[in-house]
């Protein structure tokens, strides 16, 4: 009898913890494209990453196979114009590609969410330097910025990640802001101070926990914008230089042949297209999901 | 019933504080700057191990003044004193000690606990923020407390949302005990819960305040609230303390014609003692435009010229009963009789009431 009540007990304590952290996925999944978009995304990354490790052809080599050849059991998407595995470049360029985008995405996260979450809590001259510095940046158009950027800072592969970052932290900066002058008058953040905490402690337990919600929203966005960038810029020979993949120099390269072999630019432009809508879905339904008012529907 | 003079000193002088705001709009282009004057020249003691009983309107500036002193918002002028020292220069880290002497306990029991911390981590923090205890010995303490404060110990992982309105103000009363504070701001502690519920909350406060010599601001907005665990009871109108006095002084002999205002609307227990009820006419000026002279003279039945011209002065008209007004009731006198022997238009003046 004790050793029952003592288990209920336990239980009900730990139940809302567990509850709390799968209500956001049985939200997400009243939200069908969104939540197919997820599992798309989950399989897309798998592919891209683990695949290269168990192809057997490198995307940088020759195959011997020739030419612009046709599909095969062995390199199912053919070859292309130098004769190397359309198949594992797919793979290799896809890997470059959303690890672009993602560590891109990270650095504007780190930076858009300093950014906003100090101008926002700290008030007074802080938040008017930052936020007219975070206005100015929007001022400018962003894709020019990266052109520009690029063309006077080289395109390594870091700098691509920090020019397409250093365009993308503005729109969180703005949202993790906003987010902030909300939470901070709440009466627990009061009482943090009230408690002696410092400045430090209360945004990063008090603070940037409740905003974490819009940073993840954000954060699919700016993956979907960073890899949109990328493609662009490495259409136009900006980005991730050759022979390295990415699916946006497999684009450029593919131009040429469009007639004669069209696979070489439907594959990557494919890719890039669906990748970039999943993620736009996968964010509009995180923001739909975690949005309180969702609740009461 | 309770000590008229405390035989110990001032735990804390506010000395003039003052606290302003600006606000923006009005005028052209919203360029003119208004002034609100939330807390306009308050002075006061708190004795070491009374409970000052805060009360006024909404909107008077009661809690303004309660986190003012506690430095939650920095005031405009005057000075916090507390052990000799002003604590308004004191830099930040040395106010980030002070607070493990002086806590805050919210009228929101919802909004004043973190919703992602369980109970456990919300009481803890305060031992680990000042680095004073961690882990099994820091669970030890907060289960303790929470069993102090009347609470089940083993709800230590539970959430706040997993508590009721009482019980989480039963958390927070917790977290600002853990410390074992001098001085506690309680800042409307019961204004949000079931009448039913209050007065456990406050028998709990009073118990509390008995068995760890502490001395509390208990600000409330009803007169019947305070009247329990109150030593001394400060009224507020629009920003300025209008009238302090220890609580008997203040029920049954107040001085102040919006003092006599406010008793004469708290609730009777006994219906057989049919009492005349004052209701005021009109509203709280706006703190943006306060009236010229005495803020209260615009409501008030007693008020004359002298009254838009001169501000009255903070002034101890009794033994120890400290009033603002030029026209102070006198002992025992009502505002009626107040209002019939002085002046000459005094049906003009009674009409400005509605008396049942």
């Amino acid at each position: 009898m004790l050793g029952a009540s003592v288990k209920e007990e336990v239980n009900q304590t730990e139940e809302p913890r567990r509850r709390r952290r799968f209500v956001l996925l049985s939200r997400l999944k009243q939200n069908k494209v969104a939540y197919i978009s997820l599992w798309f995304l989950v399989l897309v990354h798998a592919v891209v990453f683990i695949g290269p490790l168990l192809w057997p052809y490198s995307p940088e080599e020759l195959t011997g196979t020739g030419a612009l050849a046709n599909w095969s059991l062995q390199h199912p998407f053919g070859t292309d114009d130098l004769g190397r595995d359309v198949f594992a470049r797919m793979l290799h360029g896809g890997r470059v590609t959303l690890l672009v985008g993602l560590c891109a995405m990270l650095f504007s996260l780190i930076i858009g969410t300093i950014i906003g979450a100090c101008a926002g809590f700290f008030g007074k001259v802080v938040e008017s330097v930052l936020m007219r510095i975070t206005e100015a940046m929007m001022a400018i158009p962003n894709f020019f910025f990266v052109l520009v950027a690029l063309t006077v800072l080289g395109t390594t592969p870091f700098m691509v990640v920090l020019v397409i970052a250093l365009t993308g932290w503005v729109e969180i900066a703005r949202v993790v802001y906003g987010e902030t002058l909300r939470w901070k008058e709440y009466e627990f953040v009061e009482a943090a101070n009230a408690a002696g905490a410092t400045a430090k402690r209360i945004l990063m337990k008090y603070v940037i926990p409740q905003i974490l919600p819009s940073i993840i929203v954000s954060g699919t966005l700016a993956i979907a914008w960073a890899i949109l960038t990328e493609s662009a810029i490495s259409y136009l020979g900006l980005g991730i230089q050759p022979p390295t993949p990415t699916w946006g120099n497999m684009l450029q390269n593919s131009q040429q042949y469009i007639w004669t072999a069209p696979i070489l630019g439907v594959l990557p432009g494919v890719a890039i297209t669906i990748v970039v809508l999943a993620y736009n879905f996968l964010g509009d339904g995180l923001r739909d999901a975690l949005d309180p008012r969702f609740a009461k529907k | 019933m309770k000590s008229n003079k405390p035989d110990v000193g001032p735990l804390l002088e506010i000395k003039n504080l003052k606290k302003y705001f600006e606000i923006k709009g009005g005028g052209a282009l919203g360029r003119k700057k208004q002034i609100l004057k939330a807390v306009d020249d308050v002075s006061f003691e708190i004795y070491r191990g009374e409970t000052l009983g805060l009360v006024g309107e909404s909107g008077c500036g009661k809690s303004t003044l309660g986190r003012n002193i506690l430095r939650l918002q920095d005031p405009t002028a005057g000075e916090v004193v507390y052990g000799q020292e002003n604590i308004l220069d004191y830099s930040k880290k040395q106010m980030r000690s002070l607070r493990k002497d002086m806590q805050i306990i919210y009228q929101d029991p919802f909004g004043s606990l973190n919703p992602r911390f369980t109970i456990g981590q919300i009481i803890g923090e305060m031992y680990e923020i000042h680095g004073l205890a961690k882990g099994a010995e820091k669970e030890t303490k907060v289960k303790e407390l929470l069993e102090l404060v009347g609470l089940d110990a083993n709800r230590y992982h539970s959430y706040p949302h997993e508590f009721s309105g009482g019980q989480r103000q039963r958390v927070g009363i917790a977290r600002a005990l853990a410390l074992q504070p001098e001085f506690i701001v309680a800042d409307e502690p019961v204004s949000a819960l079931d009448v039913s519920v209050q007065s456990q909350v406050i028998n709990l406060l009073i118990q509390l305040k008995k068995e760890m010599g502490l001395t509390m601001l208990f600000i409330a907005h009803g007169l019947n609230v305070v009247r329990h665990i109150s030593d001394r009871v400060g009224v507020m109108y629009l920003g300025k303390l209008v009238e302090l006095s220890d609580t008997d002084s203040i029920f049954n002999e107040p001085a102040h014609p919006y003092t006599a205002a406010l008793l004469s609307t708290v609730p009777e227990a006994d219906p057989e003692a049919r009492k005349e009820r004052i209701v005021l006419k009109g509203e709280v000026p706006s703190p943006a435009s306060p009236p010229s002279g005495c803020n209260f003279r615009t409501r008030c039945p007693l008020a004359t010229e002298r009254c838009s011209q001169e501000v009255p002065q903070w002034q101890e008209t009794r033994n120890g009963h400290f009033t603002a007004c030029h026209y102070p009731l006198e002992k025992g006198e009502t505002l009626r009789d107040a209002i019939a022997q002085r002046g000459n238009d005094a049906d003009k003046k009674m009409n400005n009431l509605i008396m049942a």
